[in-house]
């Protein structure tokens, strides 16, 4: 706990610091979401538009700076770090595999079937 | 002042995590980041979901920019999105209020801690309050639509290709339809209020204004909902209409389909709770601040940990912001 108090003015800045880069990131996501540009929408990587793949990376760098700066997460050990990061990282990728696949394919169910669903 | 007091009241003390860390962090801060991993496995189980449905109903799942569209005190206006750009923004500076009174704890600043805290239980209050507003929206619906016999959903628009609200063209037909209540009904039997409108009222107010379209749930290649011609329009509605939809519950969404409603209610409504709990802590922690209870332990910690709680919270919003509103 000491260690804080050595560094205050840098810790102040920091906070103020991230807090802008929050903001930068949120107001490009917003301003992205209501212009929507053509080229991004028509644009596709591993079947989602590119869009969605910037509004998702910009949401896991927002999330890294929160968990990082914020939670302290960089003033944590190794272990501790690797143990919370980590499980959960890994554990919700093989959620998300698992599922939007599954998803998909009930898409396709539904899309080539031979029963109608719209009437 | 013993040595007990000053640090966290953990130490000698096996289950409290005793002298050796090898974690270097107290008993009670490993404990809420380990309950910040299971909350976050939680909230995860619940938007993958959330992509589950999506992606079964990928082409004909509402879009977000056309839901959420008001703003307060500007009725009419469409601004999709500022107003939960808007929330986003309260949250994280709430957030930020948080990690200056973590600051300031460090620091042992007594007033410092109780204004920064001060402002955070504000910001959470003013967000929860928000959302409450973004649903009583959602609830009650702005231009109703028609559920199919196949559980679809149809909305209306003019030529100019912009949402039409029922109210404005159905028509009044005379009518002894009255709501079922159980002093009229068989045992145990009712019927929730009906409709401003039947679908009777909606098909005539239809023929009568020639340049009304319908427009289906179904996504074109130019990413928006595609919209029939007059022709397909009339023989749509009067083939496959079943009711009128005004507003969105667990059952009826007259935005999309009602799964979207569900996952809507439910993780937001949960994100919600976990910022009201999370205000109801701070304030815990609050006034434990102001009667110098930490003052005298020598250790804010207490502020940190429930700081690891709130900021986790922030966390959370920011991905349901995300993939409920921008993808």
């Amino acid at each position: 706990m000491a260690h804080d108090s050595a560094h205050h003015g840098s810790a102040t800045k920091r906070i103020w610091t991230v807090f802008g880069i929050l903001s930068i990131v949120t107001i490009v996501e917003v301003a992205l979401g209501i212009v929507r540009p053509g080229f991004l929408i028509e644009t596709d990587f591993l079947r989602m538009h590119l869009l969605n793949w910037i509004f998702i990376i910009l949401t896991l760098y927002k999330a890294y700076l929160i968990t990082w700066a914020f939670m302290h997460m960089e003033h944590e050990t190794k272990g501790l770090r690797r143990s919370v990061v980590w499980t959960g990282i890994f554990l919700v990728c093989y959620l998300i595999f698992i599922l939007l696949t599954e998803g998909d394919y009930i898409f396709d169910v539904y899309k080539e079937g031979y029963i109608a669903w719209d009437f | 002042m013993n040595a007990t007091a000053v640090k966290t009241g953990t130490e000698g003390k096996i289950w409290g995590g005793g002298d050796e860390q090898p974690l270097k962090a107290s008993y009670g801060k490993l404990m809420m980041w380990f309950f910040i991993l299971s909350d976050a496995l939680t909230f995860s189980g619940f938007l993958a979901a959330y992509g589950f449905s999506r992606f079964k109903f990928i082409n004909t799942w509402p879009i977000a920019d056309e839901v959420f569209t008001h703003f307060p005190f500007l009725h009419g206006v469409d601004a999709p999105m500022y107003y939960v750009a808007l929330m986003t923004f309260i949250l994280i500076f709430s957030s930020v209020t948080m990690v200056l009174a973590v600051d300031a704890g460090h620091q042992m600043k007594k007033n410092k801690v109780i204004w920064y805290m001060f402002f955070t239980i504000i910001g959470g209050v003013v967000f929860v309050g928000s959302q409450a507003w973004e649903w009583a929206n959602f609830i009650s619906g702005e231009y109703g639509a028609v559920e199919t016999n196949g559980g679809k959903i149809i909305q209306f628009v003019n030529a100019e290709g912009e949402q039409v609200a029922i109210e404005s063209f159905a028509v009044d037909l005379p009518s002894d339809r009255t709501r079922l209540t159980r002093s009229e009904a068989l045992w145990y039997e009712s019927e929730s209020s009906l409709p401003k409108y039947q679908l009777a009222e909606v098909i005539e107010g239809f023929k009568a204004n020639p340049d009304l379209l319908v427009r289906t749930q179904l996504i074109a290649e130019n990413g928006q909902k595609t919209i029939l011609s007059r022709e397909e329009s009339l023989a749509k509605l009067e083939n496959d209409g079943m009711q009128v939809v005004e507003g969105a519950n667990l059952v009826h969404n007259e935005y999309g389909p009602p799964l979207f409603a569900d996952f809507f209610f439910f993780i937001t409504g949960f994100h919600g709770f976990h910022v009201f709990s999370g205000v109801i802590i701070n304030i815990i922690i609050f006034i434990n601040v102001i009667l110098g209870t930490y003052e005298r332990r020598g250790s804010y910690e207490m502020v940190e940990k429930v700081g690891l709680y709130w900021h986790f919270v922030d966390l959370v919003w920011v991905f349901v912001f995300t993939f409920f509103y921008l993808v």
